[in-house]
């Protein structure tokens, strides 16, 4: 949201140089969501909005407790609701905090671009920075989570910051403040990892054997996780993508098309340059008027 | 305007009003385009009044060019028809490129280089055009699902890169064969002109006696 942050960029959108990293001992921050202890009250949802003054446009119901319906440029953390019928035939009601995902490699900002509008902060938060988005909707394109929206009223792309402001300043998220049940914890990536295991061993203890943590390697891995009682079956919770990355599309126009188009096109003018003035203009000499008139004339003089 | 008293009219007024705009619009497409796809452009989103301006106008530019290529159709689509001169000129190619013209078989109105020019741009604009809707995220972001647009912004980049490789020649050609600029902005050539670069064409015109010494012809 701000660039006005106190942490370093790692990775700054349509950028050909890196910018300094100068604070390399910062630690990468994470954020743990645990679906098993969820209990769907949407607090993360309603401090999300308070905190970063978000009010979406009243809806309607719609049948369902998913409320609204999908992200959007207003709502940039969403309870989705899932039913899924166990193996046993027991209903399990599987609920998932969908939001950005902060990848190690986002997506986002490798389609982005303008320079300078999705930052990745030294902590691994990927950040846009509002001022300088131009609202082409590419980072829609590069996600791998379909997160980024871009608002009908200022044209520019929004999703969770990851409270980048408060994080900056050593306070947590704020979903992760207003949840009752401490199932959105934040702090130092390996923490989060460390904290996952344990309850991952709870889990399996439990009799959910195939408990896991989603940490997605095909993106590098993300910035936030998820502690899932299914972790082999991702798409259960809402269509969490089994193995989430950057659509090749998305990397053959951004990773190869992108320079060679602009050598190319360079080196066409070039050649034409180069044509000019070795081989030089093909010009019209008198000859070719002489001969010219002589066949005018000729003509004419058949003609009458 | 003056001409010379035996010019020929190789393109009219509207031929000349169409082209232009249709050339402006190219150049305006093409700056704000690659601003948005290599950051090393970037810069160049500034002449539009930034990066918001330059996204907001590119597909706006891009509507009016269509409309202004239909027009081009119209006009050229029959100077442009293959014929069999087409081939052997092509395998002349070499002595094209180096002024040789002795070799180079004499061709009509248009020869198959200028042919290629009209029917890739007559190839590419749709495809262009049909992509920019997919991705014109102000009115049909939500028109098609993401892996479309994926689809549609890769093949737009490309149609894009080839347009612009054929503008290149394009332009480079029109500076190269002498006095063709003139054809463009002015509308007229001189016999010598015709009879050394279409010489088929110099010899319809002066079979259909459409170009006479005199009396010098008002521009059409």
């Amino acid at each position: 949201m701000s660039d006005m942050q106190s942490q370093d960029y790692v990775r700054r959108s349509a950028t050909t140089m890196t910018p300094p990293k100068v604070r390399s001992e910062e630690d990468q921050v994470a954020k743990l969501i645990d679906v098993s202890r969820c209990i769907g009250c949407k607090a993360c949802q309603s401090a999300c909005m308070e905190w970063n003054n978000l009010r979406p446009e009243i809806g309607h119901f719609e049948g369902s407790y998913e409320n609204p319906m999908d992200l959007g440029p207003s709502v940039w953390t969403l309870m989705k609701f899932a039913e899924y019928e166990n193996e046993q035939g027991n209903l399990e009601w599987l609920i998932r905090k969908d939001g950005c995902m902060h990848c190690e490699d986002p997506g986002c900002l490798k389609a982005c671009p303008a320079p300078g509008a999705i930052v990745q902060y030294a902590n691994g938060i990927v950040d846009f920075i509002s001022d300088k988005c131009i609202g082409c909707g590419y980072c829609i394109k590069g996600c791998p989570f379909n997160i980024p929206r871009v608002s009908k009223a200022d044209h520019k792309s929004y999703k969770c910051t990851l409270c980048s402001d408060r994080v900056a300043v050593g306070l947590e998220p704020a979903c992760v403040k207003a949840c009752p049940t401490g199932a959105i914890m934040f702090g130092s990536k390996t923490d989060m990892k460390d904290w996952a295991e344990e309850r991952i061993v709870d889990l399996k203890s439990r009799g959910f054997e195939k408990a896991g943590l989603y940490d997605p390697p095909e993106v590098g891995g993300t910035h936030v996780m998820y502690v899932l009682h299914h972790a082999d079956k991702p798409s259960l919770y809402s269509g969490l993508p089994d193995k989430p990355r950057i659509s090749p599309v998305v990397e053959a126009w951004k990773g190869i098309i992108k320079p060679l188009a602009v050598i190319g096109i360079a080196l066409a003018a070039v050649g034409a340059f180069f044509h000019w003035t070795t081989i030089g203009p093909n010009e019209v000499t008198d000859e070719d008027e002489a001969e010219a008139e002589r066949v005018l004339r000729e003509k004419e003089e058949e003609s009458t | 305007m003056t001409r010379p008293a035996n010019a020929i009219t190789r393109y009219t007024t509207l031929n000349r009003v169409n082209h232009w705009i249709n050339a402006g619009l190219f150049i305006l497409l093409m700056l704000s385009g690659l601003s948005m796809f290599h950051p090393i452009l970037f810069f160049l989103s500034g002449l539009f009044g930034g990066g918001q301006w330059a996204r907001a106008a590119h597909p706006w530019f891009g509507v009016l060019l269509v409309i202004s290529w239909i027009g081009m159709i119209i006009q050229f689509w029959r100077a442009n028809l293959p014929s069999k001169d087409d081939i052997a000129w092509s395998k002349e190619i070499v002595h094209v490129i180096t002024n040789d013209d002795e070799h180079v078989p004499p061709i009509g109105r248009n020869n198959s280089g200028q042919k290629m020019v009209f029917w890739s741009m007559t190839l590419l604009i749709p495809v262009l055009f049909i992509t920019g809707l997919l991705i014109w995220e102000v009115y049909f972001g939500e028109a098609t699902s993401i892996p479309v647009q994926r689809a549609a912004v890769l093949i737009h980049s490309l149609a894009a890169i080839c347009a612009i490789l054929v503008w290149v020649v394009h332009v480079y050609a029109a500076i190269w064969i002498r006095d063709s600029v003139r054809s463009m902005t002015q509308g007229y050539v001189t016999p010598g002109w015709a009879w050394h670069h279409h010489r088929k064409w110099f010899y319809e015109l002066a079979a259909s006696r459409r170009v006479s010494k005199t009396p010098p012809r008002k521009n059409p």
